[in-house]
């Protein structure tokens, strides 16, 4: 199709002339060199933006422990990710003879490649009129976007469980089916959780959820429980503490992948940090408007200059370092948790919640649609549907913060024991004959 | 006695994860914004050693650059970790001299007796911790590099002020 276009292009050059409009999206050439473009830009930002997060994580955990962090190499410690990276390429690549060489070979890349996929569809600003048309600002500007990141992000989990099963070593297993576990456990109430989402907004392409949040006001406030339970699903997604139940290190040295060095170590790395980029990418544009610049409209409606589509850049970019900073944050504060509480909380609360909100933010949509509540920004900037769904959701979150949250969201260890399991224990204790021969 | 299973009766009505956690991630917040960062700059900005600090050895010399050691041998007797070789000489005129003064700075524990004992205030424990050799044998420090040695020395510990202040 793309030749045929080109043909027709190439011999007829007034189609090409007369084709200029600054509000009807790019196709054919300009599209292909645009999207291209995008990749290259988008491709590099990403992977120098992870180098940079592993500095960020470093440092963030050195000021949280009251240390200073990398500051030798570079200003500021600022060349410490290109002389890991520089070591990480030097470094031997070492193969267990145990391991099944096949797909310990192919784990690293399984991992590596949907986490970079995935940030293909995230809207990252307003789009751009450029000379020949309107260009999106995702890479990929597909119309199922949020179906699209669910099934790669998914497929991210088989990196995991190869890497720890061809390794052939028993933490490395236990990592990986670990792993598997924790993620098939959250990846259900992510994916519930963003349902209420496209409840909200009609649609699943990301373009319209960003553009339902310009209109209506950002989802955050309407769908907080949403939001709370997407979140917490994503940290786990990303295997990152309190969840990193696959690395764990006092545990299981380093889970999945003990056995990996050089680059295949950090292509893992490099993986966990670019799912963490795409989770918060994926966050602020379910939950927090997107692009958008909060309360203002003359960012969403064309021209679409150049100025606004640096504004809304600088604008993601904002938020998006605010949750990479959340993850790091949470992730020096946070124990990690223990198997059976992590099971626990995906199943047993994370999971109805889950459930019952999408029965609660689908009824309320379907009453304030049915009164005719207006969607669109009424009265001080605010609309009344929002509003009302947001008032709605600071009630269940009451709910479920105040009153529910009393030891049972995560069961502390002690918690367990009901006075009736207590009186069976002393009982097996006191008739144990080797206690009671023991005598005093 | 038998083994009894202690179990204590907590408040678990009134733990909170949320709460919890949001109060540790002020405490992790409170750290991050606090200026005053426990890192020492090691190899640009030296640690501020105590005046009581007994690191290796120094034998300190009179006017005319010779050891003040007068090999009365009470530092070798003294020394617990055994680490001090002295063989006694005489001179012309009587006055003794170390033939013989090393110091096995691996055996050494630092105790400081040898400085604490010295008659003639000629051996001391040093203000130093850097040392660094390529064998075990660069540690055997001999009278020459003993007196050679110029860090400052142990200000002993003064039953007057106990705490060295």
């Amino acid at each position: 199709m793309m030749l045929a276009t080109l043909a027709v292009m190439a011999s007829d050059p007034v189609v090409y002339h007369t084709y200029y409009d600054p509000l009807v999206p790019v196709t054919a050439l300009p599209w292909l060199l645009y999207t291209i473009l995008k990749m290259i830009i988008v491709f590099t930002v990403l992977m120098v933006g992870v180098a940079m997060l592993t500095l960020a994580e470093r440092k963030i955990s050195a000021w949280i422990q009251d240390r200073i962090g990398p500051n030798r190499t570079g200003y500021g410690g600022l060349l410490q990710p290109a002389a890991d990276g520089l070591k990480n390429i030097m470094k031997e690549e070492t193969y267990p003879d145990a391991a099944y060489m096949p797909l310990f070979i192919l784990a690293p890349m399984l991992s590596f490649i949907p986490s970079l996929i995935t940030f293909a569809v995230i809207p990252f600003a307003a789009p751009f009129s450029s000379r020949w048309g309107l260009v999106e600002m995702s890479v990929a500007d597909v119309p199922i976007g949020f179906l699209y990141i669910l099934a790669i992000s998914s497929l991210g989990v088989y990196g995991i469980v190869l890497a720890g099963w061809s390794s052939n070593n028993k933490y490395s297993l236990l990592g990986g089916l670990r792993s598997s576990a924790q993620m098939i456990s959250y990846e259900i109430s992510m994916g519930m959780a963003a349902v209420s989402v496209l409840l909200l907004s009609g649609n699943v392409s990301l373009q319209a959820i960003v553009h339902q949040q310009q209109t209506m006001g950002w989802n955050v406030f309407p769908l907080l429980i949403g939001f709370f339970i997407f979140c917490v699903a994503s940290f786990a997604e990303t295997n990152r503490l309190p969840f990193d139940m696959p690395e764990a290190e006092s545990e299981l040295i380093a889970g999945y992948h003990t056995e990996y060095s050089a680059m295949k170590f950090s292509m893992f790395f490099i993986a966990e940090y670019s799912n963490m980029v795409t989770a918060s990418a994926l966050m602020v544009t379910l939950f927090f408007g997107g692009w958008d610049i909060p309360g203002t409209q003359w960012d969403n409606i064309p021209p679409w200059t150049l100025l606004k589509f640096l504004l809304t850049l600088g604008f993601f970019f904002t938020k998006l370092l605010f949750f990479l900073f959340l993850y790091m944050w949470i992730r020096w504060t946070l124990p990690r948790f223990r198997y059976d509480q992590l099971m626990s909380l995906g199943w047993k609360f994370m999971l109805p919640l889950a459930l019952a909100y999408i029965v609660i933010t689908g009824g309320a949509i379907l009453v304030l649609d049915m009164l005719q509540v207006p969607r669109s920004v009424q009265w001080f900037g605010i609309s009344p549907f929002w509003a009302v769904l947001g008032v709605l959701n600071l009630v269940l979150a009451v709910l479920v913060f105040v009153i529910l949250d009393r030891g049972r969201i995560i069961s502390p260890a002690y918690s367990r024991l009901s006075p009736l399991h207590i009186a069976r224990l002393r009982a097996m204790s006191a008739a144990r004959p080797f206690a009671a021969s023991q005598g005093d | 006695m038998t083994i009894q299973v202690k179990v204590l009766t907590r408040p678990v009505a009134d733990a909170s994860y949320v709460r919890a956690m949001l109060s540790g991630m002020a405490l992790t917040f409170k750290h991050m914004m606090n200026p005053h960062k426990k890192t020492e700059q090691y190899p640009d900005v030296k640690w501020a050693l105590s005046p009581r600090w007994r690191g290796t050895h120094r034998m300190l010399t009179d006017e005319t650059g010779k050891a003040k050691c007068v090999a009365c041998g009470l530092c070798p007797q003294i020394c617990p970790a055994n680490c001090i070789k002295l063989v006694p000489g005489e001179d012309e005129e009587g006055n003794r001299y170390p033939l013989v003064y090393e110091i096995d700075e691996f055996r050494c524990i630092f105790c400081g007796y040898c400085q604490e004992v010295c008659p003639e205030e000629a051996i001391h424990v040093g203000r130093h911790y850097e040392n660094s050799e390529y064998s075990r044998q660069g540690f055997v420090y001999d009278l020459e590099r003993l007196t050679a040695q110029t860090h400052p020395v142990c200000e002993m510990w003064d039953p007057a002020d106990p705490k060295g202040e």
